[in-house]
């Protein structure tokens, strides 16, 4: 009898804590319910310009070549979608409220806990090209993670993770409020350093496709990394040893 | 202390802050007027809080206002719902029977003529409409403080709300009485030096220029004022929930 595998394969490995498992779901949720409402509100009106404003009367920075939901949106296209912007629009926001409010949670948390420091920022030693580079090839040679990765991130996980977390959802949040025209009241600057309202809404459009690009890789590599060893770790916290590669 | 002890004493702490805290809400929000007329339904809690907090944090900020430079040249006017053969009759005869009647809880029911409202201390703004659908435009508005209006008609204590209907009955909305008394709800008549043009709500058109579009309803001839906003259309404060649209339009 081997004396290693035994005890290996009853080896359970903390990987998420309930926080972190808890805030990811409820994000996942609001995730889903803001990109498709999102998608309902953008197509009555789907051009986007630059600066402070813009409508069918001006030049756009670029149009997106579906029909609208509005008859009074030149679309080239003799068909009107029917339109959803009421249900959207509230979902949208109560979305909106729900993923703010985890966020703060998430963000109290990981500041506090030391689990940013700990898991998300690449580590000093990583701080490199040479470090990107050498696991970039180890994705594309296929290799099997090494231990260290079984607890924590690699420097690419962690890069992504941090664009996602500390750029692109503050980024979403900001432009999202700098649309309100009652929010831009308060705090007239929230849509000024942006270039303006309609400025605002192309990059949070922008952003929402960044997003979705990081969703679509995020789920990709978790089914090839073993879909029900990942997703038992983030729903129980724990992965097993022995499911290692399945 | 045992685990258990401890673990049910943190869990009956943070119910016991948590009921206490969502009374305490729900008083607050009562007494400074937190609770949109649309904030039941599974919408609801979102909308509260938007509300509640953009209520909270632009009380007393006033729209972002723009340099007369950055008038756009070619504004758009979305006759989504143009005016019918009511409306055709005032517009032949330059508007002159036009009248905007105030009644409900005031002291002085009202019905002024376009003169009248001329007569009242003149206002501007350089503001933005922006469309809940996502394209704006920046004009300047002329016309009188909704609030000039308020004060002839001699506000009674229990209004609580301000309906405002377009001519065709059919656009209706409605504001709290901290929106009604801002100085920059504007009855405006005017728009960029003329009058304002019947595409954009000429003759008469409350601009709430911290809200979309929507919320500044076009053609406006009747306000009322009223205690009970649950007693007009399906009671959730103005006729755009009732097709899905959220009643506050600050965002």
């Amino acid at each position: 009898m081997s004396t290693a595998s035994p005890v290996l394969e009853k080896t359970k490995i903390r990987r998420h804590t309930g926080i972190v498992r808890v805030t990811h779901w409820l994000t996942f949720v609001a995730f889903i319910a803001l990109l498709v409402t999102g998608f309902e509100i953008v197509i009555s009106h789907p051009r986007f310009y630059w600066g402070e404003v813009g409508n069918v009367n001006t030049k756009p920075l670029f149009v997106i070549p579906i029909p609208a939901s509005r008859d009074t949106v030149p679309t080239g296209y003799k068909y009107v979608m029917p339109d959803q912007n009421g249900w959207s629009r509230y979902l949208h926001f109560e979305a909106a409220w729900l993923a703010v409010l985890v966020a703060l949670v998430y963000g109290v948390y990981g500041a506090v806990s030391g689990h940013f420091l700990k898991n998300l920022v690449p580590e000093r030693r990583d701080w490199n090209w040479h470090a990107f580079k050498q696991r970039i090839a180890k994705y594309l040679r296929r290799e099997r993670p090494d231990r260290t990765e079984e607890r924590s991130y690699n420097v690419l996980q962690r890069t992504a993770y941090a664009i996602v977390i500390f750029i692109l959802f503050p980024l979403i949040i900001w432009t999202g409020l700098a649309m309100s025209p009652s929010f831009t009241a308060a705090f007239p600057w929230t849509a000024a350093l942006l270039g303006g309202r309609q400025s605002a809404r192309t990059i949070h459009f922008l952003v929402s496709w960044l997003l979705l690009f990081f969703l679509v890789v995020h789920v990709a590599m978790v089914a090839v990394s073993g879909f029900r060893r990942r997703m038992r770790g983030m729903i129980t916290g724990y992965v097993r040893d022995a499911e290692e590669g399945e | 202390m045992n685990p258990i002890t401890r673990r049910r004493l943190i869990y009956g702490g943070v119910a016991a802050a948590g009921v206490t805290g969502l009374a305490v809400a729900d008083r607050l929000a009562k007494r400074y007027g937190l609770l949109p007329p649309d904030g039941a339904g599974i919408y609801g809690p979102g909308e509260t809080l938007t509300y509640a907090c953009q209520r909270l944090l632009t009380v007393s900020k006033p729209a972002r206002e723009f340099p007369r430079s950055m008038i756009s040249k070619n504004p758009f006017g979305n006759e989504a719902y143009p005016p019918g053969d009511e409306f055709k009759r005032l517009q032949a005869g330059g508007f002159k029977d036009w009248r905007l009647v105030v009644d409900g809880t005031v002291a002085r029911p009202l019905s002024l003529s376009l003169a009248d409202l001329k007569t009242m201390p003149v206002q501007s703004q350089i503001t933005e409409v922006a469309c809940e659908e996502g394209w704006s435009y920046i004009a300047e508005w002329i016309g009188t403080p909704l609030s000039n209006v308020l004060r002839e008609a001699g506000v009674l204590p229990q209004s609580r709300y301000v309906v405002y209907r377009s001519i065709d009955k059919v656009i209706w909305d409605s504001i709290d009485m901290t929106d009604a008394w801002d100085p920059h709800s504007l009855l405006t008549m005017g728009m960029n030096d003329g009058d304002l043009p019947a595409p954009f709500g000429g003759p008469l058109r409350l601009r709430m220029p911290r809200q979309l579009g929507y919320k500044s309803v076009k053609y406006v001839n009747h306000i009322t004022l009223t205690d009970d906003i649950k007693k007009f259309g399906k009671g959730l404060g103005s006729v755009s929930p009732e097709y899905g649209y959220s009643w506050y339009a600050g965002i």
